[in-house]
């Protein structure tokens, strides 16, 4: 029996663009042993989820291999019949999806999902015994209750559990290969070290070999012994783990480290003036007699920004709506400039609305597909300022040159023909173009690629500069907080639980959550998770 | 006492499908109002005396308050008295007991017909999509849909029955005719029903499993290894149902309407048929009693897809 | 918008191009195109094909083609017009429905939930038989059963786009009513309403022409392709395909449109993913 488990040689593979097929995989070699783990890393379009797929001879419809193999465990898997394939997958190679929600099939139980490849499909076992093993499993991953759990429907499980039955099914025939395609990518921090530490414990156990893919590098870090760096289909280059974060050659890994090394310094905020933004003792709820924010309070003040953090169902958006005034406040009060604004968004003046502006999370949905670059930034000017011919091109103009966009090329253009980054940029001018003092930005970050956001990151600082504006920075990130943050609010459940300039934030002591929240981001150090984890069972 | 939340959601539905019968009963009779004049002056025309216009309306109770007379038609009609017809003067309720019972017979048949056929067909398309055989059923069944239906039925009737003699072109049958007689008189009307509502269904089956088999757990099961028979059979059908169920009701109720028209061509001696004839001949009661039925088919078609599409959904079924 | 090359157009989607440009004509330029007059009686009743009637003449003596070419326009006509009413009532409400939500949103949608749950043609026969049949009854009372559907789309495709944070951005700014739908909304759901037009006008096209051949449409002597297959019903059993010749230009029309339509939902549906 060799000692290599997966090669895959000069793999091709193309996707289909209406008539046209695009290459999506431009000639890959990989190379895996038993029970060794592999991280693959890469931005969107990068290509991983495809080559995780190829690994196991699947391609999704509207995409085809084009040339190149893939040898598992000595069989061809591309010459293979697709029976023969079918044998192999659930039985030899198992997938883990992202979306663990998505992934169960909503009308069977946990149990006859995880049981149905040893029990069913492949036949490996008995019914009673495929339970057996499949109630250790759950117990292997930490999941509660693990006797009973799998008798539940995917909905009446939470995410992060869903996620751990998930790597239970794929575990279910011991296989030799598992892919997991970005497991923790949708959970939030708190669990996902709780997930992770669950797989790595899992796949050490039953000593199958791994692909691990993912975006993250500090995530990869932990799970992986050697890691790929994919760039748009292509290898950019391989190394053992550690040997990698200490130094990696090629000058495109180097930046996907530099990334980190943003941050601005940190300035105190300005005594005895008026804040620009003055959130106090602010109550709002959805349905009457349930609030989802209670008595929030913070200042944000001129030139400074504020981070507002917290995992999902904190309040941090609610927050940003009750400013706005999408969702008027039951109790407390708004004050922008020392002046309190009306609760109802009709009630506020031109002149109120146009002192807030908001930066959108997905810059796709936040920019008007059918609106050229030019009346979307020219609007709010034209709006509020009331600025017309060729004094709105030249502010557009000049809005264009202070987010680097080149005004000649862009600003005919629509959206859909701009990248990630750009459309984020226009987002940012759109906010501008109003001349506010306060810009509220939600999640700016969060669905771009590293390199991408660190550039908005370093934009949004130097016209915070230029312009002497007040931020208010909605994020679940912490990395983004180091970076940009004087100030941050750190929210849990509508409450505000600690609040502190952020050099305090970052030193202990800290509030319990916050601690939480702190410990359970993931660091390049590899061994992080193990150190977290045996801390955290002491504790 | 606490019940079960899918009785509850059950019960909530059969509520609100009574409240819409009522309010739907409350406009069919209510529509009448909106005569420019009333009824009365409408059926004895221009040349009737006052007198005998008032007694007229005295007899049809106009003289009483439209919501009196709203709940004495009500009380009547659930004790199935539909009052009696103008034109003919005989109880409505007779002419429609064996008309009622013609028209469910043809739906039924051409719906045992169909909704296997459809289901079937619209599983194979969605399963070989894009192949020849999916292009071919799409262009036929776009074809079908688009063809009024008395095109469809004079065809049919035209070869089947005119050219080749193989079926009667009238669907009449007398009242103790045998289930082979009824069938084979009744064919081809219930052929051009099968033709018209199999092309709808089928589209609609096809589009909804389509949508299906792109949900990643389809994805999931056959990155399992499992057969595409079993991702058919396991995966993809008990999440179908509820769908599927959909489609079915919405084309029966289409199919109970759908009969106005073929029993025209084919002078069958069905509901629809009286309805038309009631039309011309501004015979308003009777209309509204036979749109009262039709409505209540309808609605109770919908209703049933509704209670059986929360029963099939696991989510509802298993509360957290 | 993009190019589009005509290689990539199906077949059946030139088909139906050219045979609703045909129709399009043939109802627009009837008068010069039709040899006799739409009512003039010009022969014996049911003459056969040939001779001085290309397609013969009706149960009154009337010219078979010109009665179809005239029936293009009336036909037609009506149809488009009952579609257009339904469609800008239907749309402008089912918008309304979307951007204000609300008891407005509310109030609409339990209406139309209540008018949906009655069957549309049973409808039409109630209606008809109160207020009698004339075309401007007609088409009120089509019109006023399909905006039902038409509002439900419309509302659905535009509650997608009013959720997107352009809009929300466009409310926070300020924006009135008017900027909201003119041009945050309605150019992102122009396609499938185009669409719907199309589809749309084939249902009413087709009830029509069913009520017209029930004989509670479009009255005579109005040459209208419904009522002239009921007028002329009784020759089918003779083995004479005559009077299915209008049923046929009705069918090849709704054909036409749907081939289009689905060409065009196709193209959506492909340029998305």
């Amino acid at each position: 029996m060799s000692d290599t488990l997966l090669t895959i040689r000069d793999l091709k593979i193309e996707g289909r663009q209406g008539d046209r097929w695009q290459p999506i995989i431009k000639g890959v070699n990989l190379e895996l042993k038993r029970g060794e783990v592999l991280g693959l890393i890469g931005e969107s379009g990068a290509g991983k989820s495809t080559l995780g797929l190829a690994a196991m001879g699947y391609t999704r419809d509207g995409t085809r291999i084009s040339g190149g193999s893939v040898l598992f465990d000595g069989l061809d898997l591309l010459s293979l019949s697709e029976r023969r394939r079918r044998r192999l997958r659930g039985k030899r190679i198992a997938y883990v999806a992202q979306s663990a929600a998505a992934n169960f099939n909503p009308a069977h139980r946990l149990i006859d999902q995880t049981v149905e490849a040893p029990a069913a499909i492949h036949r490996m076992m008995g019914r009673s015994a495929a339970e057996q093993e499949a109630i250790e499993l759950y117990a292997a991953l930490r999941l509660p209750n693990p006797d009973e759990i799998g008798f539940r429907y995917p909905h009446q499980v939470s995410g992060g559990q869903l996620q751990r039955a998930m790597t239970a099914m794929a575990m279910a025939c011991k296989p030799d290969l598992i892919i997991f395609d970005e497991p923790t990518t949708a959970l939030d921090v708190t669990t996902q070290i709780e997930v992770l530490s669950a797989i790595r414990t899992a796949v050490q156990e039953i000593g199958t070999a791994a692909i691990y893919i993912t975006h993250d590098l500090a995530v990869v870090a932990q799970m992986a012994d050697r890691i790929k760096i994919l760039l748009r289909g292509d290898e950019v280059e391989e190394q053992e783990t550690r040997a990698m974060l200490a130094a990696p050659k090629e000058e495109y890994s180097r930046s996907l480290w530099a990334v980190r090394s943003f941050t601005s310094e940190e300035r105190p905020a300005p005594e005895a003036a008026t804040p620009v933004l003055r959130v106090r003792d602010v109550t709002a709820e959805y349905v009457p007699g349930t609030p989802v924010l209670q008595d929030v309070s913070f200042d944000i003040h001129a030139g400074r920004t504020v981070a507002v953090v917290g995992e999902s169902g904190s309040g941090k958006s609610t927050t940003a709506r009750v400013i706005t005034g999408l969702l008027p406040q039951v109790r407390g009060t708004v004050e922008l400039d020392g002046q309190a604004l009306p609760p109802r968004l009709p009630d506020r003046s031109k002149d109120q609305l146009r002192q807030v502006q908001m930066i959108y999370q997905s810059a796709d949905t936040a920019l008007n597909p059918k609106q050229t670059i030019r009346e979307i930034i020219g609007r709010p000017a034209r709006f509020y300022l009331g600025l017309t011919g060729r004094a709105l091109e030249a502010k557009v103009r000049e809005l264009l040159e202070a987010i680097e966009l080149d005004p000649d090329t862009f600003i005919d253009r629509l959206p859909g023909a701009l990248s990630g980054g750009q459309k984020q940029r226009i987002g940012i001018a759109r906010a501008l173009a109003a001349e506010p003092k306060f810009i509220i930005c939600d999640e700016v970050t969060s669905a771009l690629d590293q390199l991408v956001a660190e550039g908005i990151l370093r934009l949004l600082k130097r016209l915070q500069d230029e312009r002497d504006l007040a931020y208010m920075f909605i994020t679940h990130d912490l990395a983004t907080v180091k970076a940009i943050a004087d100030h941050v609010v750190v929210m849990q459940q509508g409450r505000v639980v600690e609040q502190a300039p952020k050099s305090e934030m970052f030193t202990p002591p800290h509030h319990p959550y916050t601690e939480l929240l702190l410990s359970s981001v993931p660091e390049m150090d590899p061994d992080w998770l193990d150190r977290t984890i045996r801390a955290r069972r002491k504790g | 006492m606490t019940l079960h939340p899918l009785a509850f959601m059950i019960l909530k539905r059969l509520a609100l499908g009574l409240v819409t019968l009522l309010a739907i009963s409350l406009f069919i009779f209510l529509a009448i109002e909106l005569l420019p004049g009333d009824i009365a002056e409408e059926v004895l025309g221009q040349s009737a005396t006052p007198e005998t216009v008032a007694a007229f309306r005295r007899e049809l109770g106009l003289d009483q308050p439209a919501i009196t007379r709203y709940l004495a038609w009500l009380t009547d009609v659930l004790h199935g008295d539909f009052g009696t017809s103008l034109a003919s003067g005989r109880e409505i309720s007779e002419l429609l007991a064996g008309r009622f019972a013609n028209t469910l017979f043809l739906a039924l048949y051409a719906a045992a017909i169909s909704v296997p056929l459809a289901i079937g067909l619209g599983l194979l398309a969605a399963l070989y999509r894009g192949s020849w055989f999916d292009r071919t059923v799409n262009i036929a069944t776009l074809s079908s849909i688009s063809f009024p239906e008395y095109f469809v039925a004079y065809i049919l009737l035209l070869f089947f029955s005119v050219k080749w003699g193989l079926f009667p072109s009238i669907a009449d049958f007398g009242s103790d005719a045998s289930l082979g007689t009824m069938l084979y008189r009744t064919f081809l009307p219930a052929l051009t029903l099968v033709l018209v509502v199999t092309a709808h269904m089928m589209r609609m089956t096809r589009a909804a499993i389509i949508n299906l088999l792109a949900q990643p757990y389809i994805e999931m099961a056959r990155l399992k290894g499992a057969s595409p028979a079993r991702v058919i059979l396991r995966h993809a059908l008990p999440n179908a149902l509820a769908p599927i169920i959909n489609v079915v009701a919405l084309n029966l109720a289409y199919l109970v309407t759908g009969v106005v028209i073929v029993e025209v061509v084919f002078v069958y001696p069905g509901l629809g048929q009286l309805m038309v004839d009631s039309v011309a001949k501004r015979d308003i009661p009777v209309v509204q009693a036979c749109c009262l039925i039709f409505a209540g088919i309808y609605i109770l078609l919908n209703l049933s897809a509704d209670v059986l599409a929360i029963a099939t959904n696991p989510r509802l079924m298993h509360r957290k | 918008m993009t190019a589009i090359s005509l290689r990539s157009v199906p077949l059946t989607a030139i088909f139906g191009i050219v045979v609703i440009a045909a129709f399009a004509l043939t109802g627009i330029f009837a008068n010069l195109l039709a040899p006799y007059g739409e009512t003039q009686i010009v022969g014996m009743e049911f003459e056969p094909w040939g001779g001085d009637f290309v397609l013969g003449t009706d149960s009154l003596g009337r010219d078979m083609l010109s009665r179809l070419i005239y029936g293009a326009r009336n036909s037609i006509g009506i149809a488009l017009a009952t579609t257009i009413i339904a469609f800008v009532v239907g749309a402008a409400l089912g918008l309304l429905a979307a951007v204000l939500g609300g008891w407005i949103d509310q109030a609409l949608s339990r209406f139309v939930d209540l008018m949906i749950a009655i069957p549309g043609l049973v409808f039409a026969l109630l209606l008809l038989s109160i207020f009698g049949t004339s075309i401007p009854m007609l088409i009120l009372i089509i019109s006023v059963l399909e905006l039902t559907r038409v509002f439900r789309l419309a509302r659905a495709v535009a509650m997608d786009i009013v959720v997107m944070d352009y809009v929300e951005a466009a409310r926070l700014r300020g924006e009135g009513l008017w900027w909201l739908v003119r041009r945050e909304i309605l150019p992102n759901i122009m396609a499938p309403l185009v669409a719907e037009f199309g589809l749309r006008f084939c249902f009413v096209f087709l009830a029509i022409s069913a009520l017209s051949f029930l004989g509670l449409g479009i009255q005579p002597p109005t040459a209208d392709w419904g009522s002239m297959v009921r007028d002329n019903a009784m020759m089918i059993t003779f083995g004479d395909i005559t009077p299915l010749l209008p049923a046929a230009c009705i069918a090849l029309l709704t054909v036409s449109i749907n081939f289009v339509v689905d060409w065009m939902l196709h193209r959506a549906s492909g340029l998305k993913d």
